[in-house]
């Protein structure tokens, strides 16, 4: 591993100590109650008491969403590797990125065409 | 004696602490008064004073914030994931100040200069969705629920245009390193009006993800006061609470910070030393974004959503093959 990212996973690490001192540094000094009631850790529903647990099953829109992305995604990371020598591909570089692109545009027209990214 | 510090400083692991250390102390403090700074600009923006009592001009008053912070008591309520609950704020702030490493001040005031920093920048910044996710997930609260499964929707949608916005400058300069892509604007001009006048294009796009992956109004959806609580910190107390709030600060300095960076030639200007410029550059920029904040009011989801698909996707998918086009014909930059 070469010293850059030694540094940049060692930065990385420092980061996460100074949440996970903050956290414990509250702990310490936090405020205790002297009477404790079950109520005081129940969720925050404006007042009522929450009804059955929040783990549910939620609306398929999100994972529509999500399915996009990952296809846009990958693109870019494909892309990466070009973009960094565009000069050196040339154009014949260019016009597969483009048709790799256009494949990509024909897929996102489709998502649009079925409302995979209506939110009504 | 300085010669032992010279060697010290040979060493590596020393040498990277030292300066993780020197960044991350330094992005903290300064969090800390721009929280002080939102405060003020937003009370005068409202014909208001803002905070005026802790010391001077209400200068002391993100200390006063901290301890009030750190004194408050720690409430988990019973029904949440414990383990979950208490790592989600962690890694918030790991996740947000780790971008730092590869943010380029000067060519030597720099923790890690990657070859692929624009890669670890991404990287970091499309993480920071899983902290909130988890967070929110782990209370078990259903207004933390419906805000999590908004802000992982609008955070990895705004993924999108950011990484294809960013590619703008890696075309034109060739390469992934940040300080190669500064050094590149400080010879042949900066990005932001380079021919073929893309990176401008780029900018907006890229500023305006930054602000939508920072969870910041207009793009506040996850945490929209008058719908939600407080949104993913509805069961957070104490410096919990505060990790999350500071992590969106840190998240919005920083990436003022890369936009001055990528955009506006980093470290180049005349007169004044590079440090000065670029820290000027990265404070106006954070300047605007906080004059956004309180000029502007919150973007409907669904609204949110199409802006991104429908405008912001298509739009940097055309200026690629236009800068492409350009750099192969006319030579780019080298």
């Amino acid at each position: 591993m070469s010293d850059t990212w030694l540094a940049a996973l060692l930065f990385f690490g420092l980061s996460t100590f100074v949440g996970a001192s903050m956290v414990l540094i509250a702990w310490v000094l936090r405020a205790r109650a002297k009477e404790d009631l079950p109520t005081r850790r129940l969720t925050y529903e404006c007042g009522e008491t929450p009804v059955g647990s929040a783990w549910v099953r939620f609306h398929p829109r999100y994972y529509l969403v999500a399915l996009v992305f990952v296809v846009f995604d990958v693109e870019v990371a494909f892309l990466f590797p070009w973009a960094v020598d565009v000069q050196g591909a040339g154009m014949p570089g260019i016009v597969e990125v483009f048709l790799f692109v256009g494949v990509l545009l024909l897929g996102w027209v489709y998502a649009l065409k079925k409302g995979a990214l209506r939110w009504q | 004696m300085t010669d032992t510090l010279e060697e010290l400083m040979l060493n590596p692991v020393i040498r990277a602490l030292f300066w993780g250390l020197v960044m991350v102390t330094a992005v903290m403090t300064v969090t800390a008064w721009t929280t002080w700074f939102e405060r003020k600009f937003a009370g005068r923006m409202q014909s208001r004073m803002g905070p005026t009592l802790v010391g001077p001009a209400g200068l002391l008053q993100p200390l006063a914030d901290a301890a009030k912070l750190l004194q408050k008591e720690d409430l988990i309520p019973d029904s949440a994931d414990r383990f979950l609950f208490n790592l989600a704020p962690i890694l918030t702030v790991g996740f947000a100040l780790g971008v730092a490493a590869v943010v380029p001040f000067t060519p030597d005031i720099l923790a890690a200069d990657l070859d692929v920093g624009v890669l670890w920048l991404l990287a970091l910044s499309g993480l920071m969705v899983f902290p909130t996710w988890l967070g929110s997930w782990a209370s078990n609260n259903k207004y933390s629920l419906i805000s999590a499964m908004r802000a992982v929707a609008q955070g990895i949608s705004y993924e999108v245009p950011m990484v294809l916005a960013i590619m703008v400058p890696v075309i034109m300069t060739g390469t992934l390193s940040l300080s190669d892509i500064v050094a590149d604007q400080v010879k042949n001009g900066w990005l932001i009006y380079r021919m073929p006048f893309t990176g401008f294009f780029a900018f907006l796009v890229f500023f305006l993800a930054g602000l939508a992956e920072a969870n910041r109004i207009p793009f506040d959806i996850p945490e929209a006061e008058s719908e939600l609580v407080a949104g993913p910190t509805t069961e957070y107390t104490g410096m919990k609470f505060g990790l999350f709030y500071m992590a969106e600060y840190i998240h919005t300095l920083l990436s003022s910070a890369i936009c001055a960076a990528v955009f506006f030639g980093g470290w180049d200007g005349p007169f004044a030393p590079g440090l000065h410029w670029m820290l000027a550059k990265s404070v106006l920029l954070f300047v605007f974004l906080t004059w956004v904040r309180w000029s502007f009011l919150r973007f409907r989801s669904d609204q949110l959503m199409d802006i991104c698909w429908k405008y912001a996707v298509p739009a940097t998918l055309a200026l690629i093959p236009i800068t492409a086009l350009y750099t192969v014909w006319h030579g780019g930059a080298r």
